[in-house]
């Protein structure tokens, strides 16, 4: 308990970002919304439409509706020009605000044409004009309902708000993504107690005012309204605060090597004089597009991620080919300075558990191929439309009788609870060695090198004092260090470490 | 206080005094004849009752007036001006307006209900002129502060009314007002609406269904039938049997009523 204080007293920035991207949101939504209630009450057709694409919005899942503004905003660069941000806070305002769109305006629409027609021809019949009828009649009627829709949107907006943290946007959902990733449950404990604790109070308070219109109570409805502004300006007053145009932004993807490789890069740059901040728990696919933007600064990526989903290559011409290709190709294309390799891999690989793999006589994905329609294989969330898997079963005709996707973490439990029989593991995985996994062989090498890369954005990357900070990682990572790493922030019980701690021992490991 | 006989009399008025004049006013909704070529006057400082059954267009004629219909066809001449040249929020502050569903304001306390028409002219009314209208409807004045929701239905009407009457109109146009109270706040407010008529010199138009009401309180009784104007008399001489047979047919049932309820005092 004492330690989910603790973390919930470290995140106050957070907290703040979150309350600020919400009340920006739903801001936007209900300034959409709003107008176009009043326009749907009049006209059944707009109405018809308004609600329609609403609902639609509403059955897009809010992380892929997140995820969706980056090609959007990348697209309308051609328009807005280069400076339009494509990752952050924008994107997060856009979705939230559409996803905030339908209970305002179903709540609204509805609360409009419900009013008493009597009531209304009253207002006609002492002489109104249509400007006042809606000032002095139809909103003062209909505010109680559209606070209802408020209060609903906002209940909304505060949890999906958490999704943002995937495209880059610091919130609430920075800890429960880093600890679902890395089996921290007081973390995650800490950003869920944060967020249902800031909606709960959120609704409470519009209640308040909700409860003030309907009973034409004054004070109610603005003490309830003081307090949000309250909230907001502070939490506004606290970003404020906090934000730092020159710090450098370093990204990292949604597992645990990430978190450790970024946190350890940033200990570097501190330790020369930069600030720093982190954008933890990006979607993979952002990421490359994110450092070639300079939406951020420094990110890890891999040999094999870059020339498939970026180059669009299926060839493998060896490790070291590879690598010299990328360097090149980022230096024409994006602008993107590849520092150097780490020196690990973090390559896909098949893994068994070791009894299994004993019990079919399987050593390699050849072996694999006639028990395959037997088999359930589990990979991440991406594994299964990435070109590697492509490649890995087309080269070897492989066949599974059932797939599954699991987060990386739960696939390791998976494979020990028997609900899979294979996994796409990765070989910098702790995991492989303290569950005794049998990683299989590649004897086609129909999956790419992935050797781990330091990335700088066009911004950054003639930063020279910053490229000697940088340099002593720079094969200096070996694949057992990595692993030790990962271990020991994914393992569980005793020894188990946060990102920063084990940055920190692979440090001291490496010689810093 | 300024009354009708001020108001100016065109050349397309009567000489005399009418006030309002239907000129062949037809209101259609698609193939429906709501209203079908209406044409009469009012004399100013009459009381007018308007009398049929449910659909004869007596309440569609009624809101021509003050325009929350217009006319398809046909024009209505108010002081001599067609009412749809007017400027419409003007127009309903020189005409007060009462109706069945009584549409008072349930977030505005009784003051603000009785100032709304005064006020949408930028003219604030006074305290002491609500509690006249208060007083002038039979209320406590005190009530002023109470908002609609804490009144009977008789009550609210009552305030209805004096919200009517809040702007000086000078025509008086009212819609079932007496419908949906009970037989004797009906017959008390109606007794107070022909005393106040009276008292301040309106034109009063009244729309109703109940032939006794029109009769006991109108001077004159127009009688609507499928939109079109069967009878235009007097109430003493649809008494006397004039008006022909739909007019004859509505006063029957009021005249039979009192006769059987005679007639059983009789045989007691």
């Amino acid at each position: 308990m004492s330690e989910i204080l603790h973390i919930l007293l470290g995140l106050g920035d957070k907290f703040a970002a979150h309350i600020v991207l919400s009340a920006s949101a739903i801001g936007l939504g209900m300034a959409v919304a709003l107008p176009l209630a009043v326009w749907a009450s009049r006209s059944p057709a707009v109405a018809r439409i308004a609600l329609g694409f609403a609902s639609l919005v509403q059955t897009i899942p809010a992380l892929a509706l997140l995820a969706l503004f980056f090609p959007i905003l990348l697209s309308l660069r051609a328009v807005f020009g280069e400076d339009l941000p494509t990752l952050g806070f924008l994107p997060a305002l856009l979705a939230l605000a559409l996803y905030a769109l339908l209970p305002i305006l179903r709540n609204a629409v509805t609360a409009m044409v419900n009013l008493d027609s009597e009531i209304l021809e009253a207002a006609d019949g002492v002489g109104m004009t249509g400007a006042q009828k809606l000032r002095l009649v139809q909103l003062p009627l209909a505010a109680p309902f559209i606070m209802a829709g408020i209060r609903t949107a906002s209940v909304w907006t505060i949890g999906a708000a958490t999704l943002a943290t995937t495209i880059g946007q610091p919130s609430l959902g920075d800890p429960i993504f880093a600890g679902l990733q890395t089996q921290n449950w007081a973390l995650v404990l800490a950003g869920c107690i944060a967020s249902a604790g800031l909606a709960l109070v959120v609704d409470a308070l519009l209640g308040l005012v909700e409860r003030g219109f309907a009973s034409r109570r004054r004070w109610m409805w603005i003490a309830g309204l003081a307090a949000v502004a309250l909230g907001v300006g502070g939490a506004l007053f606290a970003q404020a605060g906090g934000e730092d145009e020159d710090a450098i932004v370093i990204a990292s993807k949604q597992f645990s090597e990430q978190y450790i490789l970024a946190q350890l890069i940033g200990t570097q740059l501190e330790a020369a004089g930069y600030s720093v901040e982190y954008r933890d728990g990006l979607g993979s696919a952002v990421v490359h597009s994110a450092v070639a933007s300079s939406s951020i600064d420094i990110s890890v990526d891999y040999t094999g991620t870059i020339w498939t989903n970026e180059m669009k290559r299926t060839d493998n011409p060896g490790r070291d080919a590879m690598y010299e290709a990328i360097v090149a190709w980022e230096q024409e294309n994006t602008g993107v300075r590849v520092l150097g390799r780490l020196g690990f891999e973090n390559a896909y690989a098949f893994a068994m558990r070791e009894d299994r793999a004993r019990e079919l006589g399987v050593t390699s994905l050849t072996d694999l191929v006639a028990h395959g329609p037997q088999l359930t294989v589990g990979g991440d969330p991406e594994f299964f439309e990435r070109p590697e898997w492509i490649a890995v079963r087309d080269a070897y005709g492989l066949r599974f009788g059932e797939t599954r996707n699991f987060a990386p973490t739960f696939m390791y439990n998976a494979l020990r609870s028997g609900e899979a029989d294979v996994i796409s593991a990765y070989t910098s995985d702790g995991r492989i060695a303290a569950d005794r996994l049998v990683v299989l062989e590649d004897p086609k090498e129909a999956l790419p090198s992935y050797d781990a890369m330091v990335m700088l954005s066009p911004r950054v990357a003639g930063d020279e004092r910053l490229a000697a900070a940088l340099e002593p990682l720079i094969g200096a990572i070996s694949v057992e260090a990595m692993r030790e790493a990962n271990f020991a922030v994914d393992r569980e019980g005793e020894g188990k470490l946060s990102p920063r701690d084990a940055a920190r021992e692979l440090a001291g490991k490496i010689g810093l | 206080m300024k009354r009708t006989g001020a108001s100016p009399i065109t050349a397309t008025s009567k000489p005399g005094n009418a006030i309002l004049r239907f000129e062949q006013v037809e209101r259609r909704y698609g193939e429906v004849v709501a209203v079908g070529g209406v044409s009469c006057e009012v004399a100013a400082g009459s009381f007018v009752a308007l009398v049929g059954a449910s659909g004869s267009g007596k309440s569609t004629l009624l809101k021509m007036v003050n325009t929350l219909t217009s006319p398809t066809a046909g024009r209505v001449l108010f002081g001599g001006e067609d009412v749809t040249t007017l400027r419409q929020a003007q127009l309903r502050r020189r005409v007060g307006y009462v109706f069945q569903g009584i549409g008072l304001f349930p977030h505005f306390t009784v003051g603000e209900n009785i100032a709304i028409g005064p006020r949408l002219a930028g003219e604030k009314l006074s305290p002491q002129r609500i509690f006249e209208l208060l007083e002038l409807v039979e209320l406590d004045p005190d009530m002023a502060q109470r908002t609609p929701d804490a009144l009977s239905g008789g009550q609210r009407q009552r305030v209805g009314v004096a919200r009517a009457l809040a702007g000086d109109p000078e025509l008086l146009l009212m819609d079932e007002p007496f419908g949906a109270l009970d037989p004797i706040t009906r017959d008390a407010l109606g007794e107070k609406v022909r005393e106040l008529h009276t008292k301040l010199g309106l034109t009063t138009i009244m729309v109703t269904h109940d032939m006794a009401e029109a009769l006991l309180l109108a001077d004159r009784v127009l009688v609507m039938s499928e939109g079109a104007l069967v009878a235009d008399e007097t109430s003493r001489a649809l008494l006397a049997g004039a008006g022909g047979e739909v007019a004859q047919g509505l006063v029957a049932v009021p005249r039979q009523q009192a006769e059987r309820l005679a007639h059983m005092e009789d045989t007691r």
